[in-house]
């Protein structure tokens, strides 16, 4: 038989917890879980690995600040140093103290920005892109786990972990991808 | 997992579940404007409209149009722009710096106040930029090559910081509003019945769909945003004093006033968030979600921020006079100054921000949302005073006694000050109408830690419990784990 996804929808985050650690228990794996926010600890369960997002930004915020360094010094002191009451700029040395505002706010810029453009990308977000949670009240107050069931025995054993955590409502789903 | 003291009373009242969040939110987003709307809407286009056609007249006739003069270079302009970033200071010091610190009370007005944030800046960027007199040469101040006509920027000068530091701020203020909007947009797509709301919030919300992965992404850029926001937001109005502070006037050349302007941000920012939503949440039903309680804590920032601010002032009083300086004892927090003709702009700056803001030592007087309106305006008012005594009598008594005169603004620089008020106004009403007023998905994550409908009635001492302990702040400090 093909495979089927087992859509188990909860009206509470903890009964959700409960849901998926069970199906881990199981020795099943979560396909996804739909949430209208954040459950805390539901990646954990789930066996996500933690996103590398802020790593990111840091280097965003270091290419920012080089950036930023070399445009000023490049700017100020290498192609023309301009002289202000008697304050030429001929060295990065003498003039580093006040680039110093300009410099953070190039890092924040960058790790900022940067980071937002990640995130989007990495989650595919952005204008035209259609929604994929399966069911619209995921976005309001209720919470979607999605299991793959191969077999008989695997419905079973996921309705029955479903079931015994309190969901509301259990629907088999036949396979045509429309989730990835 | 959510702990909360047993002391705390419910941020939440009306014992909300998920779902009646979701209904509370997307109401206003759904129903039709009342009449109070259109009104105020109306009015603030008209003063909106006025403001464009008075820059309009400042580009086509020049800056000559203002009543600035030799002496006092720096008028309504500047204290206009000054003004208009210290209240873009509070949307993301309630968003990053109080996410930082984990005070849930933020969650129903960060999104609002974000929203200021922004509004608020973009009128600030009008002044500077109508100020350069040849506004369709701002792009002197990017760093474009020699050959473009002026030479690379200066970035050894404060004024080019502030370029970086307002443009850096509002992009990125954006930025941290639009991504917290997106699962709130994809809420009041998921729920829409006309098709046009369908297609507008569909498009609104990137295709939002509330993975699991995606909100561990979220939480993780939410957390790093407000991280490299809370610095931005105190280089932001530090580098807009080091406009004054690097100058060679007396009176600007102070050290005192990058951690002093940053305190007096916060103080107007809270007070204009505080006229906002004292209005907000009576036009918008949500008295149950910016409770007294909410409005409070803000007075209290409010009377921190006023205190820092006046021992400032003292400061600078005290330092005037102390140094023997016969320019300084010209400054504009003097003896001289408060004894001359601009005494009036002088009183109006202690009396708004210094004298009037104690009452808020009295609970009934933080609680009470009249009272509470009232000041918040005053401290409008008292902020701008500041800016303009900052600016304006500073200046008008400088080192030739023959070049020493007075300013007062003609009708062009009220009509543009006017303008950015309609055009503030017009914008907020606007994001009240169409955007979700609370951000719903994050307080959703703390409803069981601050909602009344999951505190258990035991657990919930009455308030006379605590009083009579001495002082709701001492009573036991226990956290309980909510029952669940």
């Amino acid at each position: 038989m093909s495979k089927v996804f087992v859509h188990a929808l909860y009206d509470d985050d903890d009964k959700l917890k409960d849901g998926a650690r069970k199906v881990r228990e199981l020795g099943y794996s979560i396909k996804e879980v739909f949430s209208p926010f954040p459950v805390h600890g539901i990646d954990k369960i789930m066996g996500l690995n933690r996103t590398r997002i802020s790593i990111c930004c840091f280097i965003y915020g270091v290419t920012g600040f080089s950036l930023a360094l070399w445009m000023i010094s490049y700017m100020l002191v290498y192609d023309w140093p301009i002289d202000i009451g008697g304050k030429p700029n001929f060295t990065i040395y003498h003039n580093l103290p006040s680039w110093i505002p300009v410099l953070f706010e190039s890092t924040v810029f960058c790790a900022a920005h940067g980071m937002a453009i990640t995130f989007l990308l990495r989650s595919w977000l952005f204008p035209g892109v259609s929604p994929k949670n399966p069911d619209p009240r995921t976005t309001d107050d209720h919470f979607l786990m999605v299991t793959t069931a191969y077999n008989d025995q695997d419905i079973t054993a996921l309705v029955g972990a479903a079931n015994a955590t309190g969901a509301v409502e259990i629907t088999k789903v036949e396979s045509h991808d429309s989730h990835h | 997992m959510h702990q909360d003291s047993i002391i705390r009373e419910p941020l939440l009242l009306g014992k909300k579940t998920y779902h009646q969040v979701t209904e509370d939110v997307a109401r206003p987003v759904e129903g039709k404007a009342n009449k109070y709307w259109w009104a105020v809407f109306i009015l603030s286009i008209i003063a909106f409209m006025w403001g464009i056609g008075c820059m309009a007249y400042t580009v086509g006739r020049g800056i000559g149009t203002w009543n600035l003069n030799r002496t006092i270079n720096w008028g309504w302009d500047i204290t206009n722009f000054v003004w208009w970033i210290g209240i873009g200071h509070a949307g993301t010091l309630i968003s990053a710096v109080l996410c930082l610190f984990r005070q849930r009370w933020r969650l129903t007005i960060n999104r609002s106040a974000e929203a200021m944030t922004i509004f608020a800046v973009m009128c600030a960027a009008i002044f500077p930029v109508l100020h350069m007199g040849r506004p369709w040469l701002a792009y002197f101040v990017f760093p474009l090559p020699n050959q473009f006509g002026s030479l690379w920027a200066n970035f050894n000068s404060p004024l080019l910081w502030d370029v970086f530091a307002i443009s850096t701020y509002f992009s990125v203020s954006v930025v941290f509003w639009y991504l917290g909007l997106i699962p709130d947009f994809a809420m009041i797509r998921d729920r829409a019945k006309t098709k046009g709301r369908k297609i507008l919030y569909t498009l609104f919300s990137f295709g939002w769909s509330g993975r699991a992965k995606d909100w561990q992404r979220f939480e993780e850029v939410t957390l790093v945003l407000a991280g490299i926001c809370t610095p931005l937001v105190f280089s932001v109005h530090s580098i807009v004093s080091s406009d004054f502070a690097t100058g060679v006037v007396r009176g600007w050349h102070s050290t005192v006033y990058p951690p002093y302007f940053v305190a007096g941000a916060i103080f107007s920012g809270m007070a204009m968030v505080l006229t906002l939503v004292i209005v907000g949440r009576k036009v918008l039903d949500l008295e149950e979600y910016i409770t007294i309680q909410h409005i409070e804590t803000m007075n209290k920032v409010m009377l921190t921020m006023g205190s820092v601010v006046g021992i400032a002032y003292f400061a600078e009083f005290f330092q005037a006079w102390y140094s023997g300086d016969p320019n300084e004892s010209f400054i504009y927090l003097s003896w001289n100054n408060a004894k001359g003709v601009y005494g009036w702009a002088f009183w109006a700056l202690i009396i708004c921000n210094n004298l009037l803001p104690q009452i808020l030592w009295h609970k009934k007087m933080r609680r009470n949302l009249y009272i509470t309106f009232i000041l918040s305006i005053v401290i409008n008012i008292g902020m701008w005073f500041e800016r303009f005594d900052i600016i304006v009598t500073d200046l008008y008594r400088d080192y030739i006694p023959s070049t020493w005169t007075y300013y007062s603004p003609s009708w062009v620089e009220v009509g543009i000050y006017v303008g950015t008020i309609g055009m503030f106004f017009t914008f907020f009403l606007l994001f009240a109408r169409w955007f979700p007023f609370i951000a719903q998905a994050e307080l959703k994550t703390t409803l069981k830690a601050t909602g009344d409908l999951f505190h258990n009635p035991p657990r919930r001492p009455k308030s006379a419990d605590f009083i009579s302990n001495g002082g709701s702040g001492h009573a036991e400090h226990t956290s309980v784990e909510t029952a669940h």
